[in-house]
């Protein structure tokens, strides 16, 4: 089971986004972070504190977005169990703000179209750039990454794991084959 | 899940876990300003309403919407009922306009499974008879366990007209599968006979129910259901059973005050108490959407497998 990214490197990555993001945006005015579940959320707060760290200028608010109810396969898989659904905790208006849209891994798209729809229901923001840890390729939907941490060519029978300290006890990112 | 929601002991330990904490990230989706998800787009929901009720078809509809289901509601009073059909007949014309589910609430205990024997629609119990509310035990968990913070070990005092209430049956069947120390209360003549092996404590004493209670449950005195005398009169039932303040005062000082609603207030629960500090009782029916919606969706897939 190759690793394709250790804890170093991870870090390495979210630390030059930070960067990046400042960079885009000219600062931190009007920027929120929203990490969509379960991954997404302990990177955005990652970014968060980077950010802090850089600027001085106090935190970007950050939030927690479930995609489950936006999904576009949920009545298709007639013989399982319903996807648990978790909250989406978005504490602050997105009226108006950049949002920063935080996922572990792009690879159809999907979640992030879900995650469009969910966000826009929230209100209107003035912008959305999207950030990942690792691009996967395999594209099924128009969609691309505004900040990409490592992009990892794959075979569509190998499948991506993304390991983080905060809920499962290491960072580390895997590349199984099937 | 199975097919239909018709009783509490349809749903195990988990399942019955999965439902409170799905419900949890549904309310978050009452508070947005947009209360809409599209999760149940293109699902035709009827609501078969052989009683009246405001709350739990209200209640329903609401949460029907805030998925996305199309949803229409059947009052019998402005229904074929009228003219004579029979719940088959009707249940089964109803059926032959595709529907995905069937939220019944009838007079008769069992309507439910009958229509879940004909039907291939799911079908979601909202009150039969003197038998079960499943998704009314359900809401009082939710509500129970937001305030305590759990339900297991917790004494829950339920009051009232035990006989001929189906709150009191899903209620019983859900808390004590959950481990809560249940008892129940109220005259003799309004207790069902073997209540006990249904893992509760019985008392005719209200103070003895009460007595260090987290929760206390009040059971509306179902007037509608009562053939005969079962107590001399509503003034002697309310001073013997009535929830008022002294007694209340026997719980332990965080208990929180329940009723299902519709409350006769004078009768089995005093003004003063109903609106009280520690009552909780529009909570519950705030709650009772959140749980719907998380019943609704929980039971939305799987629907070719279970008829399968």
């Amino acid at each position: 089971m190759p690793v394709v990214m250790d804890g170093d490197r991870m870090a390495r990555s979210l630390a030059r986004i930070a960067h990046e993001i400042l960079e885009r945006n000219r600062g931190i005015e009007d920027l929120a972070l929203v990490g969509i579940r379960t991954r997404g959320v302990p990177l955005a707060k990652r970014l968060a504190r980077a950010i802090a760290e850089i600027t001085h200028q106090g935190d970007v608010p950050t939030g927690a977005l479930d995609i489950t109810l936006y999904r576009d396969d949920l009545m298709r898989h007639a013989v399982s169990a319903q996807p648990v659904v978790r909250r989406t905790e978005i504490p602050f208006s997105i009226d108006d703000k950049r949002i920063l849209l935080v996922d572990d891994v792009l690879y159809t798209g999907r979640t992030i179209r879900a995650a469009l729809d969910a966000l826009i229901e929230f209100g209107r923001p003035k912008a959305i750039q999207l950030i990942v840890l690792v691009d996967r390729g395999h594209r099924e939907l128009p969609i691309k990454a505004d900040f990409v941490g490592k992009n990892i060519p794959t075979a569509l029978s190998q499948s991506v794991q993304v390991h983080l300290q905060e809920i499962d006890g290491h960072d580390e990112v895997e590349l199984q084959d099937a | 899940m199975k097919k239909d929601l018709l009783s509490i002991a349809d749903l195990s330990r988990d399942e019955i876990h999965l439902v409170l904490d799905t419900a949890e990230a549904m309310r978050e989706i009452g508070q947005r300003p947009i209360k809409k998800v599209p999760t149940l787009r293109g699902k035709t929901i009827v609501n078969l309403f052989y009683e009246p009720s405001t709350r739990t078809r209200t209640s329903f509809e609401i949460a029907e919407k805030r998925l996305s289901a199309d949803t229409l509601n059947i009052a019998v009073a402005t229904s074929s009922v009228l003219k004579g059909e029979t719940l088959v007949d009707t249940a089964l014309n109803i059926e032959a306009m595709a529907p995905d589910m069937i939220v019944l609430r009838h007079a008769s205990s069992g309507a439910g499974h009958l229509l879940s024997r004909i039907c291939r629609s799911r079908i979601i119990n909202a009150g039969d008879g003197m038998h079960e509310h499943p998704t009314q035990a359900l809401l009082d968990a939710f509500t129970i366990r937001e305030h305590k913070k759990r339900i297991e070990g917790l004494k829950v005092a339920i009051v009232g007209d035990l006989l001929h209430s189906r709150v009191l049956r899903s209620n019983v069947l859900l808390l004590t599968a959950l481990g809560a120390d249940v008892w129940v209360c109220g005259p003799a003549t309004l207790m069902p006979p073997g209540i006990e092996q249904f893992g509760v404590h019985a008392s005719t004493v209200v103070d003895e129910a009460v007595a260090d209670a987290d929760v206390i449950m009040m059971l509306r005195i179902q007037q509608e259901r009562m053939q005969g005398a079962f107590f001399p009169s509503v003034r002697e039932y309310f001073n013997t059973f009535g929830m008022t303040a002294a007694r209340v005062a026997g719980a332990k000082p965080d208990a929180i005050i329940m009723h299902p609603g519709p409350m006769n207030r004078g009768v089995e629960i005093a003004s003063d108490v109903a609106d009280g500090p520690y009552s909780v009782i529009l909570e519950q029916v705030a709650n009772g959407v959140a749980v719907r919606m998380a019943v609704l969706y929980l039971l939305a897939g799987e629907v070719e497998a279970a008829a399968a």
